[in-house]
């Protein structure tokens, strides 16, 4: 076991009331909220965020019911679209942002498309001589330089943006900024569902969540997982149309670092190959790629991983382990 | 050669041999199914049986051999792997023939017209998505009813609503020729309920036309097509909230249906981007008259003057067929023609006649790639 982790479920008592992240899998299925946020030794007055969700966003029945309490939810969604309203140029400036962020992924997505076919072709070639070896870390080499690079210009987009915002200073921008700042504030514990990642990820951005969640437990699931580390990763091994290549997307929160999560690895990830798994794990390197699955979870304690249920790592050899286990 | 005939069985004795014969006569379960083909058995008395299928390029009628002097009949059919065909047996018995269904074989396929035995050939398998699944949510079929001034009557449809249905939110429309067929013989309800939950393609109203004189209407009529085109897409788009962009509106149809797809979307540019053609009955001749029946000659009349200039009738167009089918060869005609005119083309050809489960089957690769969901985006 690797130092300071614990990898069963039972090792929270001793944490309580610490500035935490816990991770989940997905809730609408097989709910483990609740007993993981007890293990955790975390409880409310809670708020949620389940921009994610979109039109559905705040429809937390089902939540609330699991949880036994009310939860308060910040309405991300809701503001965007009020504030998108009342500042037609800042709705344009953003749909500028988004459209060169999408012409960027466009061209991101065709350089990766060729870098990783080359890269796969290695790695499933029986050779083992140390030219083929030699040719594969090179490859895998040209693969994290790209992603690098996607990374570094997605940043430089939202730093542009963002330093159009502070400029522009939009009154309802900055009232809504501080009415969310006040709510987070007033609780104990913030949830932040699943759903769709990129307009999650944007309302997060847009009401300076970044900030206002330093310090604050987080509890997050599938897409919400996946926008507080600090890169997002869009994988589909299967899909039925295309490639299936997993590509960076986005620079995430960056509550958790040197970690990419996968909500949903069941469904979405080839476990059977070895060969994938193994290029997607030296691709991501230093970070570590987790699977969250129904019953997942992982906890996130003085910026380390401190206990782990169901979850896997993905391995360098390409096969999964238990999280906090070697590799 | 052995062949499967049940779980755990084959027959597996040379042809000809007594052994042979007494292992067909125990099979329970036909046809037996092989990487080469095929074997249907029929246990009964008759003076002759005949397999009736319709595979473009074989005889429409095939004999089956007599076992020795028993009540068993037997005939072998080459059957390439992952192909699908329908059958029925024609047993003739005192100089009548009835036409019935294979006794041992429990699937069939429906249609408007009955229903028919099928054959699975070796490598085939019905894909999951077309099956229920309890983890996906259910969508809504409702019955809307609007008169249309281009048909000069009353018009009843279906509209499937997909599950977790927002008034605040905006959705794609397809409008589906035969749609209520597509609902009972191809579970096209299903396979949206399906491919939604999977992110595959995004929740969308599905207007599910059905019309009293398909063979008029769907070949070339452009009233029916003015009620496709532009009637119906505006008294849905006052029930429901729908996306405007021709990216957004897709048109489907199979056999007529797929010819009223494109005739409609030819006449009406602009009002679709996205087509889904499925073994669309686009006879024509480049030369003389086409060669079929006098049903055809206002498709062929349609279908000529639209090879003639195509336009661009919408951006996307999926169009499939099967091989097994006697419009395969105006299928293919129609391929190198649209793109030639820049429309992005998405062409399938498979081993499957002129059938419902073909036209199912095809579903996933012809909406997930005019209509791609949410698949990388969400992660509930």
């Amino acid at each position: 076991m690797a130092g300071g982790i614990v990898s069963s479920a039972h090792g929270f008592g001793q944490y309580l009331h610490m500035h935490d992240v816990l991770l989940l899998g997905p809730q609408f299925r097989a709910p483990n909220l609740r007993d993981a946020l007890a293990h955790a030794g975390l409880q409310g007055p809670v708020v949620t965020i389940t921009a994610g969700w979109q039109e559905r966003e705040g429809e937390l029945g089902a939540l609330e019911e699991h949880l036994g309490l009310h939860a308060r939810d910040l309405r991300l969604y809701e503001r965007a679209e009020a504030v998108f309203d009342a500042a037609p140029a800042l709705h344009d400036a953003y749909r500028a942002r988004q459209n060169e962020l999408r012409h960027l992924q466009d061209l991101y997505r065709l350089r990766l498309g060729h870098a990783k076919a080359a890269a796969q072709a290695l790695m499933r070639s029986d050779d083992d001589s140390p030219l083929m070896r030699k040719a594969r870390r090179s490859a895998i080499g040209g693969l994290r330089r790209l992603d690098a690079e996607h990374l570094r210009d997605v940043r430089v987009v939202h730093a542009r943006f963002e330093a159009q915002l502070a400029a522009s200073k939009r009154p309802i921008l900055a009232t809504q900024q501080s009415e969310v700042a006040s709510l987070v504030a007033s609780a104990a514990l913030v949830c932040i569902a699943g759903g769709h990642v990129a307009v999650l990820v944007n309302r997060l951005r847009l009401f300076g969540l970044d900030h206002a969640l330093r310090g604050k437990p987080v509890a997050a699931w599938s897409a919400g997982a996946m926008a507080v580390s600090d890169r997002v990763v869009l994988f589909h091994d299967h899909p039925s149309q295309g490639a299936g290549n997993a590509e960076l997307f986005e620079a995430g929160l960056g509550l958790v670092s040197a970690a990419v999560f996968l909500p949903h690895a069941a469904t979405r990830l080839a476990t059977e190959d070895p060969q994938r798994i193994a290029l997607l794990a030296r691709r991501f390197a230093p970070a570590a790629c987790y699977t969250l699955d129904d019953g997942n979870y992982l906890l996130w304690r003085r910026g380390r991983l401190a206990a782990a249920a169901g979850s896997r790592r993905l391995s360098r050899s390409g096969r999964l382990a238990p999280a906090g286990g070697d590799s | 050669m052995t062949a499967s005939r049940g779980p755990g069985q084959e027959i597996a004795a040379p042809p000809e041999s007594p052994r042979h014969a007494a292992e067909l006569a125990s099979v329970i379960r036909s046809p037996i199914v092989d990487p080469g083909g095929v074997t249907l058995v029929y246990h009964g008395a008759a003076d002759a049986v005949n397999l009736r299928c319709w595979i473009h390029g074989l005889p429409a009628s095939q004999p089956f051999d007599r076992v020795g002097e028993q009540d068993l009949w037997v005939l072998r059919v080459e059957l390439p792997e992952n192909s699908r065909i329908e059958y029925k047996f024609e047993v003739v018995r005192d100089g009548q023939a009835e036409w019935i269904l294979d006794p041992l074989n429990p699937l069939t396929a429906a249609d408007p017209f009955g229903a028919n035995s099928v054959a699975q050939g070796y490598g085939y398998e019905r894909p999951e998505w077309t099956r229920e699944d309890p983890a996906a949510r259910a969508g809504l079929v409702e019955e809307i009813a609007l008169k249309s001034a281009a048909l000069g009557d009353d018009r009843h449809l279906a509209v499937y609503v997909p599950a977790r249905f927002r008034r605040s939110r905006h959705y794609p429309l397809l409008i589906v020729h035969d749609g209520l067929d597509y609902l009972r013989y191809a579970s096209l309800d299903t396979v949206l309920d399906n491919l939604i939950h999977r992110l595959e393609i995004p929740p969308m109203i599905v207007a599910l036309t059905q019309s009293p004189e398909r063979l008029v209407e769907y070949a070339g009529h452009d009233g029916h097509a003015r009620f496709i085109a532009e009637e119906l897409p505006r008294q849905l788009a006052h029930d429901f909230p729908l996306h405007a962009s021709p990216a957004a509106r897709g048109l489907m149809g199979a056999s007529f249906g797929a010819v009223a797809s494109l005739h409609a979307a030819w006449r009406h540019p602009g009002a679709f981007g996205r087509l889904v053609l499925q073994s669309g009955s686009f006879a024509f001749s480049d030369i003389g008259h086409h060669r079929r029946t006098a049903t055809f000659d206002p498709v062929a009349r349609f279908v000529n003057e639209f090879r003639r200039r195509p336009g661009r009738p919408a951006e996307r167009m999926y169009l499939s067929c099967g091989i097994y089918e006697s419009l395969i060869y105006e299928n293919r005609s129609m391929v190198p023609l649209l793109r030639h005119h820049g429309i992005e083309v998405r062409y399938e050809e498979v081993r499957d006649g002129h059938n419902w489960e073909n036209w199912r089957d095809r579903l996933q690769a012809a909406l997930t790639w005019l209509f791609p969901g949410p698949l990388w985006m969400v992660y509930e």
